[in-house]
């Protein structure tokens, strides 16, 4: 009966992947729909239709030009401002978590095992706790209307990703260290010719996490930038669903919703493989 | 001239662990020197030490008669190949080489290279050099079909090669080995041993060496540093060290199979000097002296042959046939001996038969305290 094992596991694996995937499946189908058939198919009247009758490719055209009170400048102006965000966001939480994660693991320090019990103690508080605390720093800052609050606190580091750089940094042969020592790297060189490039799995995880997070952070963007102009694509969303949340317009806000979603999945398939071979190794030895 | 000279040179780790004490070793230019001992004898930690990976806790390091204690190990002229061989995962064979090079030409800018032709025209000179040093030392080690190869894509010798390429790059005053070939097979380690040997004849640089291998030590050295608990037991060349072992330690570290010792009381009378254990009585020979009131006797097992009355009685335990050896294992009266004799000798003893041993043309004798008897 050995052979049935791995028809089993595929077909498990297969009814696994089609319960995540419908509802993805469905926005696609109530995306391309007719505003009737849309509506009807969000009240369940005509049960749930598979696929689309007569696919309506200009809901996307038409969702993406309502967004923002000027058509087309409102989803540019979003599209625009995200990418920044989350560029800067990325590439700061990468530099910094692994830098940090780096002297965690490989500097002997004074105070080096107390400072990362307190920094994964930071892990520990919610962000609406430190929602307020920090509005009111970065308004001392005068950082408000400004994209400085979303993006200069990643080049800090990320508390997680600190400690996921510093696991993987522990695995990496002293010598190695060592034998770039010989050949004329500081600690920074070391860090950026030989570390960086090693932990490619796991800045596959960071960078990948981070740039869903940071694409689809609501609160951030919603806190400190007011201006419509400033708004990233979470936010002219949200404001697309105040306006075209009806019945009637659902089709738009799937279309919409799905453009703004589209990134992160391309990300995805992108660094699938560094990311689940990345997640692999943290378990195994993380 | 690269010699190495350690002066008084110790480690004491945080804690109090003394691993090095009181190191003083001059290699001259040119030598292979190898550093062997037991684990934990301090052989890697003062090899790290002249590397400038380790602080130097007492004493000084000169390489080419400069004090080099806080001088950065880049700075240091030296290139250090080591046991797992440490190449960079995500680089080619060919950048590995060229890595340390390419470290000391990257202080230019890609500004000044687009503003200056003729900077930028030395730039690309000095890649040239380096390209072509590393086709050198990739030619001398048959390295050249591997440049493009990452190294997860080599095997262990290949590895060890390209370990071995990185350092001849670098063209340095001192290489500094440690245990580089303990992660091979012993086919292969005999193989890189040859080849490290003929590469010293070439380069005619000066080499310092660790192993705990004391056969790879035999093999390469032209002197052989013997250490233990963090002393220097004996610096010597192999044959030196093979006849003449200064103390108990050296001469049952150093040789294949290891030395027969026997330990037992000693006994002055007006003829002289004998040394009796339980299992016989052995007068040793004339002008020996001793203070002590017990003392040992080493011989070597090859020089150990079955007669028809010697020394040393016992009951053949084992005999293991090796080839044209074989090694009889003897024990006489709870001292174990080990004569290596020849195969067609063997066959003509009995496993449990009584044997008697001659005493040879060569033993050492060691005092109470484990020192070699004048």
């Amino acid at each position: 009966m050995t052979w049935l094992r791995p028809w089993l596991q595929s077909a498990l694996l297969a009814a696994g992947s089609v319960v995540f995937l419908f509802p993805l499946w469905w926005m696609v189908v109530v995306s391309l729909e007719t505003p009737k058939r849309a509506g009807a198919a969000m009240t369940g009247q005509d049960g749930v239709a598979l696929w689309p009758a007569d696919p309506q490719w200009g809901n996307y055209a038409e969702a993406l030009a309502e967004m923002g009170s000027v058509p087309w400048v409102g989803f540019v102006n979003a599209l625009a401002n995200s990418i920044v965000v989350t560029t800067l966001v990325v590439i700061g939480t990468v530099l910094s978590s692994s830098l940090v994660g780096f002297a965690f693991a490989r500097l002997r320090w004074r105070g080096r095992g107390a400072l990362f019990t307190l920094m994964l103690a930071t892990m520990m508080l919610p962000g609406q706790v430190t929602l307020i605390p920090l509005f009111l720093l970065f308004r001392g800052l005068g950082w408000i209307d400004t994209i400085l609050p979303l993006a200069v606190p990643a080049f800090f580091g990320n508390a997680f990703f600190i400690f996921m750089y510093r696991q993987f940094i522990l695995q990496v042969p002293e010598s190695l260290v060592e034998a770039a020592k010989v050949d004329g790297q500081g600690w920074l060189g070391i860090w950026w010719t030989v570390i960086l490039p090693l932990c490619r799995p796991v800045t596959a995880i960071c960078a990948v996490f981070t740039f869903i997070g940071t694409w689809n952070d609501f609160m951030g963007p919603l806190v400190y930038l007011h201006a419509e102009e400033q708004s990233t694509l979470a936010v002219a969303l949200n404001s697309f669903r105040n306006q075209y949340g009806g019945l009637d317009d659902v089709h738009l806000l799937m279309a919409a919703s799905l453009v703004t979603m589209l990134p992160c999945i391309l990300l995805f398939i992108a660094a699938q493989r560094q990311f689940v071979e990345g997640l692999a190794r943290g378990a195994v030895k993380g | 001239m690269a010699d190495v000279i350690l002066k008084s040179v110790g480690k004491v780790y945080p804690g109090g662990v003394r691993a090095v004490q009181g190191v003083d070793l001059h290699v001259r230019h040119g030598e292979f020197i190898v550093l062997v001992g037991p684990s934990g004898c301090g052989k890697s930690t003062t090899l790290r030490m002249v590397a400038g990976l380790e602080e130097i806790s007492e004493g000084s390091i000169l390489i080419g008669g400069r004090v080099v204690n806080d001088i950065a190990p880049s700075d240091r002229d030296i290139a250090m190949v080591f046991q797992n061989y440490a190449l960079y995962p995500h680089m080619t064979v060919g950048r590995n080489m060229a890595f340390g090079l390419e470290r000391r030409r990257r202080h230019g800018s890609l500004l000044r290279s687009l503003l200056s032709p003729a900077y930028a025209a030395g730039r690309r000179d000095e890649a040239q050099r380096i390209r072509a040093r590393v086709d050198e030392a990739a030619g001398l080690l048959g390295l050249q079909p591997l440049l493009h190869r990452m190294p997860r894509e080599l095997s262990g010798g290949q590895r060890q090669r390209v370990a071995v390429g990185r350092a001849i790059v670098r063209d340095p005053a001192v290489f500094l080995f440690d245990e580089p070939l303990s992660n091979l097979d012993a086919k292969l380690r005999g193989e890189m041993r040859t080849e490290l040997r003929i590469l010293h004849r070439r380069l005619g640089a000066t080499m310092m060496y660790v192993t705990h291998d004391q056969e790879e030590a035999m093999g390469l050295a032209d002197r052989i540093v013997v250490m233990k608990d963090g002393l220097v037991q004996q610096v010597g060349a192999p044959t030196e060290l093979y006849d003449r072992p200064v103390n108990r330690f050296v001469a049952g570290f150093i040789g294949t199979p290891t030395m027969n010792i026997v330990e037992g009381a000693v006994e002055r009378d007006g003829s002289g000097i004998a040394l009796r254990w339980a299992g016989g009585r052995i007068t040793l020979p004339r002008g020996t002296t001793l203070t002590t009131a017990r003392a040992a006797i080493g011989v070597r097992p090859d020089t150990l042959t079955p007669v028809a009355d010697g020394p040393f009685r016992g009951t053949v335990q084992s005999i293991e046939f090796l080839g044209d050896r074989a090694d009889v294992l003897v024990d006489s009266s709870g001292v174990r001996l080990n004569a290596r004799v020849p195969t067609d000798l063997a066959r003509s003893l009995r496993e449990g038969a009584p044997i008697a041993l001659g005493m040879p043309a060569v033993a050492h004798v060691f005092d109470g305290d484990g020192f070699r008897a004048v």
